[in-house]
C-alpha cells in the first residue's frame, strides 16, 4: 500500500496534475486500492495523480480551475450514483474511488469516439505528432475504431467525406461550409479550427492565467469554435497579447507554435532563465540538437509559476539574426571601416590601447560599464577588471539610468537596496498601490499575477500621468487613478502621508515597535504641515484633493498594502526622494515584513538587481559596501592580490563629461547601448567621440559601436552558464543550451581581455566565479551552483542565518535595526514648461519591444510596434493643427527629433508620451541632462517640449544616420 | 414594431444600455434592450457593452453568438418562427415548414425581398400538445398548416 502525504515534487516532475493545488486539512481516501492523503478541496483527479494514477482527461489542466466538460475523467465512487467527473469532484474522508471498470472504459471509449468523429486522422503528418494530448488520451482509452460514417464536420475542406485532410487534398474541392481555414495572422503561432475539440482550455488560460480575455467560444453546440476577439477579428487584430498561454494549454495542434511546425517536436529540454525584464521567468528551452525549437515557461519557476509573455516565450530569434556579429573587429579611428580580425589580435589591440592610455593619462583615465543583461558572474568579472587590473573604481552600470535611486532610497530607510517581497506575496495583498509603473507592458507576467489577485477582489490605486491598461481593462478597474503632472511624485506621495498622519490612520504600534520613534515624530511634524495637504498641492500636481484623500484612506485602512513602483518613480530629479517617500508610506502604515505587503521596485532588466549587487557602482564593492571602508577593501585585496583604489570612481555621466574635457580616454562597455539609452544623445556622442579606445562587447553593432574602436562579439543567454538575479532578489540559473556562436561565453571574453593586460585569471567555469562572490560577499555566502541545483533558485540574503534564502525581508525587524523615516522635501525639477516648450514629455515602454530594441527589433515582434509613436491629447493636437498619424517635430531645450503622432485621451492635456525602442526616433536626443540629486539617475520622465507639424526627419536624424551608416562598414578579413 | 431604422451610433447604444448597469447580470438585459430598440444587435454594440461592463470584446461576442435570437442584422417587419423540435416534427412540422419557405421564396433566417417577413427556426415553443406550432410577431399559433400561416402573414402585411 502506498501512502502519500502531500508530497514534494522532484525537480523535473512536470506532470500535469489536472487541477490546481489546494491547501486545507488532510483528507484520506482510497483510489484503486491505494490510500492517499491530500488537502481538503483537492479534486479526485489530482488525488489520483498524486497517488501515481493517471485519469484520462482533455479539458483539465493544473493551471486552470476544473471545468468538467470533456467527460473523459469520469470515475466510479462507492456509494454514489453515476459516474462523476473526477476533476470537479472534491475528495471526502474515506471515499473509495475506482478509476477503471468495464463501465468506465466503455463510457470513455464512447466519448473519445465522438471527439474523433470530428477530428482529422492525420496524426503522422500533424505538427503536434508526439506532443498531442488527444492522441495520448485516445491511446489510453484504447480507441480502436470510429464507427460513425462521415457527416457534418469541421475538418474536411473538400466536403466529400474524407476522413483525413491528406485524403481531402487528393479529392480536391471546397464544399464544406463548416471548414474554417487556418489563421496565420500571429507571427509566432497558428490557429487551426479544423483540429479544435472545443475543450475551452485556451479561453480559460487567456482569462484565468493571462487575464486578457481575448478569446471566447463563438456559437453553440456543433457550431462552437474558438474565436479571438469578435467575428471581425483574427488573432492579430484581437486583444491577444501573444503571451502563449493558450498555445501551451491547447491539447492538440489547434494552437501551435510555427517553430514546431517548421522544425519538428523537440527532443530535449534545458531549464534556464529569460533574459528580458526583471521578473526573471524560468523557461524550458526545448531543443533538437543545438537547434532551439521553442521556449516554454517552466511550471515550477518560482517567479512566473508557469506563465510567460510574448518576449520570453517567442522573441528569441535575435540570437540567430543575420545582424549578429560573430568575429572580433578593430579599427584605428571611428571614421575607418571595421576590420575583422582573430581574437588574439583584437584583444592585443584593445589591451595595448588601454595600457597606453593609462601610461599617458594616468590609471584613472579608463573605465568599464557593466551590463544588466549579462550574468552575475560576468558583471562581477567586469568590475573586477577595473578594480584589479585597471586599478581604479571607474565602473558603472545601466542601473545608473534606471534604479540607482532605489538602491539609495531603500538603503537609507530600510537598510537594504532591494525589494522586500517575493512575487508570490501579491497573492495575499489587499490594496495594491502602483506608482510610475506600467506592469502590463513592462512586467507582463507579474501583471498577470497581479490581475488575478485584483479579480479576486483586491483594490488598486494607480499613480501615473497616463491612463495605463491596468487602470481599466477587462475585469480590472482601479479604485483610484491619480493622474499627476510628471515630476510631482514627491508632492503626491507626501500628500498621501499627510492625510494618513493628520487623520490618525498610521499604524502607531508598528512604528513604535519597528522604527526610530524620534525620527518618526520629527517626520510627522514635517508631513503634518498644511503645505503638504492634498488641497494645497492640488494646483501643482493636478490630482484632485478628494480623490487623493480617498486613495490615502484606502491604502491605510484596506488591509495588506503593497507598493509596486517603476522607473516613473526613479527617473526624476527627485527619484531618490520619491523612493524614500514610498518607504515612509509603507512604514507609516505598517506594511513591511509579512506576506502581501512591502515595497517592490519592478526592475527593468533581467539582471539589473544582480549588476547592482555585484559592485558595479563606482563607490561600492560587491554587496553594497563602500569602497572607502578599509576592512571591505581588505577582503578583496586578499582575494585578488592587488591594492584597491580607495577613491570612488566615475559615474557614467561623469565619464562622459571627463571624456569631453579630455581626462577620460578609454571605456570597456559590455552589453549596453549608452548612446541610445542614456539621456542627451548629443552629449553622449561627443563624449564617446572624444575617447581614444572604446571597446564595445555586444551581440550587435549597436549605436554605441558607431563610436567604438574594438568590437568584441558577445554570446546570447542561450550560449552561456551563469546566474541572473531578478527583482525579488531571486538568483536563477542560466544554462547553456548551445555552444556560443561567437566562440566564447562573455565571461571568458572578459577574462581574455584581463589576461591580455596581464591579469593571470584562470576561471574555467562560472561556478568558480560564484564561489569567489560567496567567499567575499556576506549576503551571498550560502550561494553555490550545488545549492541552486538543489533548490531551483534562492533569494539573497543566503548565508548561515538563512541557508535557503530570504523570500521576505525585514520580517522580525529592519535589516538596519530600526526603520528610518526620512524628511522628503519636494524640490521641483529645474526642467520647467514655458512659452517655447509648453508640454511635458514622459517616456516609457510597450509590451512587444524591449528597451533600445536591439533584440526585439530583430524579431517578429516588430509586427506589433514597428516605430515609436508620440501620444498626444486631442486638445493639444487640435490647437497645433495636428491630425492622427501626422509626422511631427518634437523639440526640447536639448534637441529635436521627428516621429509619428497618435491622438489619445490616455495622456492628460499638457502631457505627451513616447517610447524609445527605435534608433531612428532617438527620443533621447530630446531628453535633458537633469538628474536625480543623489544618484545622477537621469530625468527621462520629465522634459519640457513643443510639438509642431513636420514634413521629414530632423537635421540631427539625417546626419546621425549618415554617420551610423559610415561607421558600420565592415571590411572582411580577406580584403 | 420592429423596424429598419439606420444603424445606431455608439452613443445611442450607450444611452439605451446605461440605465441597466445596476442590474445583476446586466449583459443579457442590455442585449434584449438593444434588440428591442433596433431589431438586431449591431456589431457596434460589442465595444460599447465591453466598455460599459468592463468585459473583453471576445466575451461579449461569445455571449451574443451563443443565443440564436440575437440577430446581427435587421430582420423583416414581421418575424415568423416555426418550431422544428421533436413533437412538431412528428406532426409533419418539417414538411409544413418547407412548404411555407417555398411559398415565401426564402431559406431559414431569410427575409422576403419586400422586407416584410423573416422566417426563423425555433426549437420548442412549449406548445407540443398543439403541434405543429409557430409564432408570428410574438403571437403563438397552434396546430398550424401552411395555408393558415401564409394567410396570417397576408393579414399582417
Amino acid at each position: 500500500m502506498k501512502d502519500f502525504i502531500i508530497p514534494e515534487f522532484a525537480p523535473g516532475d512536470d506532470r500535469d496534475m489536472g487541477t490546481p493545488a489546494r491547501s486545507g486539512m488532510p483528507v484520506a481516501l482510497t483510489i484503486d486500492g491505494f490510500e492517499v492523503t491530500v488537502p481538503e478541496g483537492t479534486s479526485v483527479m489530482r488525488a489520483a495523480m498524486i497517488a501515481g494514477i493517471t485519469v484520462p482527461k482533455l479539458c483539465a489542466s493544473d493551471n486552470l480551475e476544473a471545468f468538467g466538460s470533456c467527460r473523459l475523467c469520469v470515475v466510479e465512487i462507492e456509494g454514489r450514483r453515476g459516474t462523476p467527473a473526477s476533476c470537479t469532484t472534491p475528495v471526502m474522508e474515506g471515499m473509495v474511488v475506482h478509476t477503471q471498470s468495464a463501465k468506465i472504459r466503455k463510457l470513455r471509449k464512447g466519448v473519445m469516439e465522438l471527439y474523433i468523429s470530428d477530428h482529422p486522422l492525420d496524426c503522422l503528418t500533424c505538427s503536434a505528432n508526439g506532443d498531442c494530448e488527444l492522441q495520448d488520451t485516445a491511446g489510453q482509452v484504447g480507441l480502436r475504431d470510429v464507427r460513425y460514417t462521415p457527416g457534418d464536420n469541421h475538418f474536411d475542406p473538400s466536403g466529400t467525406g474524407a476522413r483525413s485532410q491528406a485524403e481531402a487534398k487528393l479529392r480536391g474541392g471546397h464544399d464544406n461550409p463548416q471548414f474554417i481555414p487556418k489563421d496565420n495572422s500571429n507571427p509566432y503561432f497558428t490557429y487551426d479550427p479544423s483540429k479544435c475539440i472545443v475543450c475551452s482550455r485556451c479561453v480559460r488560460a487567456c482569462d484565468e492565467v493571462q487575464g486578457t480575455f481575448a478569446l471566447t467560444i463563438e456559437g453553440r453546440g456543433f457550431d462552437s469554435r474558438v474565436s479571438a476577439g469578435t467575428s471581425a477579428d483574427d488573432f492579430f487584430s484581437s486583444d491577444c497579447v501573444s503571451c502563449g498561454a493558450c498555445v501551451q494549454a491547447c491539447p492538440t495542434a489547434t494552437l501551435q507554435e510555427k517553430s514546431v511546425a517548421e522544425l519538428g517536436t523537440p527532443t530535449r529540454s534545458v531549464i534556464t532563465t529569460c533574459a528580458y525584464c526583471g521578473v526573471g521567468c524560468s523557461f524550458k528551452a526545448e531543443m533538437n540538437g543545438d537547434q532551439l525549437v521553442r521556449m516554454v515557461p517552466y511550471k515550477h519557476g518560482k517567479a512566473n509559476r508557469g506563465h510567460s509573455c510574448v518576449k520570453g516565450r517567442f522573441a528569441y530569434g535575435y540570437a540567430a539574426h543575420q545582424d549578429r556579429i560573430l568575429k572580433p573587429m578593430i579599427r584605428e579611428a571611428i571614421e575607418d571601416p571595421w576590420r575583422e580580425v582573430e581574437w588574439d589580435e583584437a584583444l592585443a589591440f584593445a589591451a595595448d590601447r588601454m595600457r597606453g592610455i593609462q601610461e599617458r593619462h594616468g590609471r584613472r583615465a579608463v573605465g568599464v560599464i557593466t551590463s544588466s543583461r549579462c550574468t552575475n558572474e560576468e558583471t562581477y568579472l567586469v568590475q573586477k577588471l577595473t578594480r584589479a587590473v585597471f586599478l581604479n573604481n571607474n565602473t558603472d552600470t545601466c542601473a545608473r539610468v534606471c534604479h540607482s535611486p532605489t538602491g539609495y532610497g531603500l538603503g537609507k530607510t530600510f537598510g537594504t537596496s532591494a525589494g522586500t517581497q517575493d512575487f508570490d506575496s501579491v497573492e495575499q495583498t489587499d490594496v495594491v498601490l502602483i506608482i510610475g509603473a506600467n506592469p502590463t507592458d513592462g512586467h507582463p507576467v507579474f501583471a498577470s499575477r497581479l490581475k488575478k489577485r485584483l479579480r479576486q477582489g483586491a483594490k488598486l490605486i494607480v499613480v501615473d500621468p497616463r491612463r495605463t491598461d491596468i487602470v481599466r481593462s477587462a475585469h480590472v478597474e482601479a479604485s483610484h487613478h491619480l493622474p499627476l503632472r510628471p515630476g510631482t511624485n514627491v508632492a503626491v506621495i507626501s500628500a498621501m502621508a499627510h492625510v494618513i498622519v493628520t487623520e490618525g490612520l498610521m499604524d502607531e504600534a508598528y512604528i513604535r515597535d519597528r522604527c526610530d520613534w524620534d525620527e518618526f515624530q520629527h517626520y510627522a511634524e514635517f508631513i503634518a504641515d498644511p503645505r503638504h495637504a492634498p488641497e494645497a498641492t492640488e494646483a501643482l500636481t493636478g490630482v484632485p484633493a478628494s480623490e487623493l484623500r480617498a486613495a490615502a484612506r484606502l491604502f491605510a485602512t484596506g488591509g495588506n498594502g503593497a507598493i509596486y513602483y517603476g522607473l516613473g518613480v526613479t527617473e526624476h530629479s527627485q527619484g531618490s526622494t520619491t523612493v524614500m517617500a514610498i518607504a515612509n508610506l509603507a512604514m507609516l502604515t505598517g506594511n513591511i515584513g509579512r506576506p502581501g505587503v512591502g515595497v517592490n521596485p519592478l526592475r527593468g532588466q533581467n539582471n539589473v538587481q544582480g549588476a547592482c549587487d555585484m559592485g558595479s557602482f563606482p563607490h561600492e564593492l560587491p554587496g553594497y559596501r563602500h569602497v572607502k571602508m578599509p576592512d571591505v577593501r581588505a577582503i578583496f585585496e586578499n582575494a585578488w592580490g592587488v591594492e584597491i583604489d580607495p577613491e570612488p570612481g566615475l559615474r557614467i555621466p561623469n565619464m562622459l563629461d571627463a571624456a569631453v574635457e579630455g581626462t577620460f580616454k578609454g571605456l570597456y562597455c559590455q552589453g549596453e547601448d549608452i548612446l541610445q539609452s542614456d539621456p542627451d544623445t548629443h552629449h553622449v556622442a561627443a563624449g564617446l567621440a572624444a575617447m581614444e579606445c572604446v571597446i564595445v562587447h555586444d551581440l550587435f553593432l549597436n549605436e554605441t559601436a558607431n563610436y567604438a574602436h574594438v568590437f568584441l562579439p558577445g554570446s546570447s543567454f542561450l550560449e552561456k552558464d551563469g546566474t541572473f538575479t531578478n527583482a525579488e532578489r531571486r538568483i536563477n540559473r542560466v544554462r547553456k543550451v548551445m555552444a556560443p556562436r561567437n566562440g566564447y561565453e562573455d565571461w571568458e571574453i572578459t577574462q581574455l581581455l584581463a589576461n591580455a593586460m596581464g591579469a593571470g585569471w584562470h576561471y574555467t567555469h562560472p561556478s568558480q566565479i560564484m564561489d569567489e562572490i560567496a567567499a567575499t560577499t556576506p549576503s551571498f555566502a550560502g550561494v553555490s551552483y550545488e545549492r541552486l541545483e538543489e533548490l531551483g533558485s534562492v533569494q539573497w540574503p543566503c548565508n548561515e542565518a538563512a541557508p535557503t534564502g530570504t523570500p521576505l525581508m525585514h520580517v522580525d525587524g529592519f535589516q538596519s535595526g530600526r526603520g528610518h523615516f526620512v524628511i522628503t522635501e519636494y524640490i521641483p525639477t529645474d526642467e520647467r514648461t514655458g512659452p517655447r516648450f509648453p508640454l511635458l514629455l514622459t517616456t516609457g515602454r510597450i509590451l512587444s519591444q524591449y528597451n533600445v530594441g536591439a533584440q526585439t527589433r530583430r524579431t517578429e515582434n516588430t509586427a506589433w510596434h514597428g516605430q515609436d509613436v508620440l501620444e498626444i491629447h486631442p486638445h493639444d493636437a487640435e490647437t497645433r493643427g495636428i491630425n492622427d498619424g501626422d509626422w511631427v517635430r518634437l523639440a526640447s531645450r536639448a534637441g529635436e527629433t521627428t516621429l509619428m503622432v497618435t491622438l489619445t485621451e490616455r495622456v492628460a492635456p499638457g502631457v505627451v508620451y513616447t517610447t524609445f525602442h527605435h534608433p531612428a526616433t532617438q527620443a533621447n536626443v530630446v531628453t535633458t541632462d537633469f538628474s536625480d540629486w543623489a544618484t545622477n539617475c537621469p530625468e527621462y520622465k520629465v522634459t519640457a517640449v513643443q510639438v509642431s507639424p513636420s514634413n521629414g526627419p530632423s537635421d540631427w536624424q539625417e546626419s546621425y544616420n549618415a554617420q551610423a551608416e559610415r561607421s558600420r562598414r565592415i571590411l572582411s578579413a580577406a580584403e | 414594431m420592429l423596424n429598419q431604422a439606420p444603424a445606431p451610433t455608439a452613443d445611442e447604444i450607450r444611452d439605451v444600455v446605461t440605465p441597466l448597469t445596476a442590474l445583476e447580470g446586466p449583459l443579457l438585459p442590455m442585449l434584449h434592450a438593444i434588440q428591442a430598440e433596433w431589431g438586431h444587435v449591431p456589431q457596434a454594440a460589442v465595444p460599447v457593452l465591453a466598455d460599459v461592463l468592463n468585459l473583453g470584446l471576445a466575451e461579449v461576442h461569445g455571449v451574443i453568438s451563443f443565443y440564436h435570437d440575437f440577430r446581427d442584422h435587421p430582420a423583416g417587419r414581421h418575424i415568423l418562427k416555426i418550431c422544428r423540435a421533436e413533437a412538431c416534427q412528428s406532426m409533419g412540422g418539417a414538411a409544413m415548414a418547407a412548404g411555407v419557405l417555398d411559398r415565401l421564396g426564402v431559406d431559414w433566417h431569410g427575409t422576403t425581398p419586400d422586407g416584410a417577413v423573416t422566417v426563423e427556426p425555433v426549437y420548442c415553443l412549449g406548445l407540443c400538445a398543439c403541434a405543429p406550432a409557430a409564432m408570428l410577431d410574438g403571437q403563438l399559433m397552434g396546430r398550424v398548416d401552411g395555408d393558415r400561416l401564409v394567410s396570417a402573414l397576408e393579414a399582417a402585411r
